[in-house]
């Protein structure tokens, strides 16, 4: 049976082996249709061409893929597009543009939070989430918070001030 | 990937007729966060498998507060359930349980009815669940049923449900006064790491603070957790002094039947049980409200 021929309807009553999702992704209405087992991360990067969520381990381990569904940092390896029907999505690119960054990828610029760039995207998406989940934050509660996010490069040190620099931007 | 079938039921007796379908393997589809990093390792296999989505069904991830219990939908989220400041006042080892599954990014997927039956003997919120005495309401083709949660896990990554039956409720009863838990585990790491001991107390002081209640669980060093009625016994009756604490571990110890791994030899784990069980009743102890 090609995709496109399931309705919705027969889909979530008996199941079946494509799903077609509404969601949003960075503010526009995306309605696709792909194999049940398509991840997040691979709507994304393969189909929506938003490659600035990396795929480090795919296995939920390192954050490198975090994006934010319905405002939450989530590991994007480790979801279901069919699990993201009705959702919000939004990745890096949808953060800030090259003009206008987010106070989090200035942050970064900034306190010199990255080396070779890899777990960037999925630090600044945890990190996002971070100042919004906490009223005040202190390097304690920042390690804490990014420990879903693993750098290979940096030491974590800088990545820690660039939150806690963007923290204080972002709540004045 | 292999390769999926998904469906996602809205009423608690659709999803029942889904997983009684004998078509194809079926597993329940909570937060993900462990079913699916399951099924990539499977890749390759030719079998379809039917992942029935229970998170559109009412009910499925609400947290009730009744004056019986806690009515907990299995597939609320460990954010959302740690979130609660009415649940941690009642379970405050419970709720710590459930905050230690994994980062931030899991907490928001991961679910307590997950953890419970994806069933790992490590599993943090089971001995959390055993000594706050909560049950399990499974529901089948045939009907209802309630099972203890120190009988409804049987072995590693097994449980007691059948084909065709969803955990639908995970109930846990109203603590009498002056009762309070706690859980600790053990890991070789500071976060993100599976325990290589865990154990959960919950103790009934009396005014004088004596205890008249307790309840033992430990994790992670058995092919499931266990309810450990000996090192319970050694705390009832006493004042939680040393010499109490010092019989409870080695009740403890004596229960577990840890294994060697790379995280540990059965000897350290054995040891450190012990070790865990009395801060843990120190910690409860602590915390029950004079
Ligand atoms: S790619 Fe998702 S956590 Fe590593
Ligand atoms: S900057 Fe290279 S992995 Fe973090």
């Amino acid at each position: 049976m090609s995709a496109k021929s399931m309705s919705t309807e027969s889909m979530s009553a008996k199941g079946s082996s494509s799903v077609t999702v509404n969601l949003k992704v960075n503010n526009k209405a995306v309605t696709e249709t792909c194999a049940a087992n398509t991840t997040l991360d691979e709507l994304l990067r393969e189909q929506l061409g938003l490659s600035g969520t990396h795929i480090g381990c795919d296995t939920s381990q390192c954050g490198s893929c975090t994006v934010h569904f319905d405002g939450r940092a989530v590991k994007a390896c480790t979801l279901l597009v069919a699990q993201c029907e009705g959702a919000e999505i939004t990745t890096i690119e949808g953060l800030g543009t090259a003009d206008n960054l987010h106070p989090m990828q200035a942050a970064f610029r900034e306190c010199h939070g990255l080396q070779c760039g890899f777990c960037t995207p999925g630090m600044i998406m945890a990190a996002v989430d971070l100042v919004h989940q906490e009223e005040t934050l202190d390097e304690q509660k920042i390690r804490k918070g990014l420990e879903g996010n693993i750098c290979r490069c940096t030491g974590y040190h800088n990545i820690v001030r660039a939150v806690a620099t963007a923290a204080k931007k972002m709540r004045n | 990937m292999v390769s999926i079938v998904y469906a996602a039921p809205t009423s608690i007796q659709d999803a029942v007729e889904l997983l009684a379908d004998n078509a194809m393997p079926a597993n329940v589809l909570a937060g993900g966060t462990d079913l699916l990093i399951q099924t990539r390792a499977q890749a390759g296999s030719a079998e379809s498998r039917l992942f029935v989505d229970v998170k559109k069904i009412k009910g499925m991830s609400s947290a009730n507060m009744t004056p019986q219990g806690l009515e907990l939908g299995p597939s609320i989220s460990c954010a959302e359930f740690t979130a609660r400041d009415d649940i941690r006042a009642l379970y405050p080892g419970l709720v710590e349980a459930a905050g230690l599954i994994g980062s931030t990014q899991i907490q928001g997927r991961a679910s307590l009815g997950g953890n419970l039956c994806n069933s790992s003997p490590a599993a943090d919120t089971i001995p959390a669940l055993i000594v706050n005495s909560a049950q399990c309401v499974i529901v089948g083709t045939q009907g209802e049923r309630r099972v203890t949660v120190e009988d409804f896990v049987t072995g590693v990554g097994s449980n007691c449900m059948h084909q065709g039956e969803l955990l639908k409720l995970i109930f846990v009863p109203t603590p009498v006064a002056r009762t309070s838990d706690a859980y600790l585990r053990f890991i070789p790491r500071s976060e993100m790491d599976i325990a290589v001991v865990g154990a959960g107390v919950s103790v009934t002081l009396d005014a004088s603070g004596s205890c008249q209640a307790a309840r033992v669980s430990i994790g992670a060093v058995a092919p499931r957790a266990l309810l450990v009625p000996e090192a319970a016994a050694a705390l009832i009756g006493t004042s939680l002094d040393a010499a109490a604490l010092t019989a409870a571990a080695s009740a403890a110890s004596a229960a577990a039947k840890p294994i060697s791994d790379k995280r540990g030899t059965a000897e350290y784990r054995q040891h450190v049980v012990g070790v865990l069980v009395k801060r843990a009743t120190l910690i409860a102890a602590d915390r029950v409200k004079p």
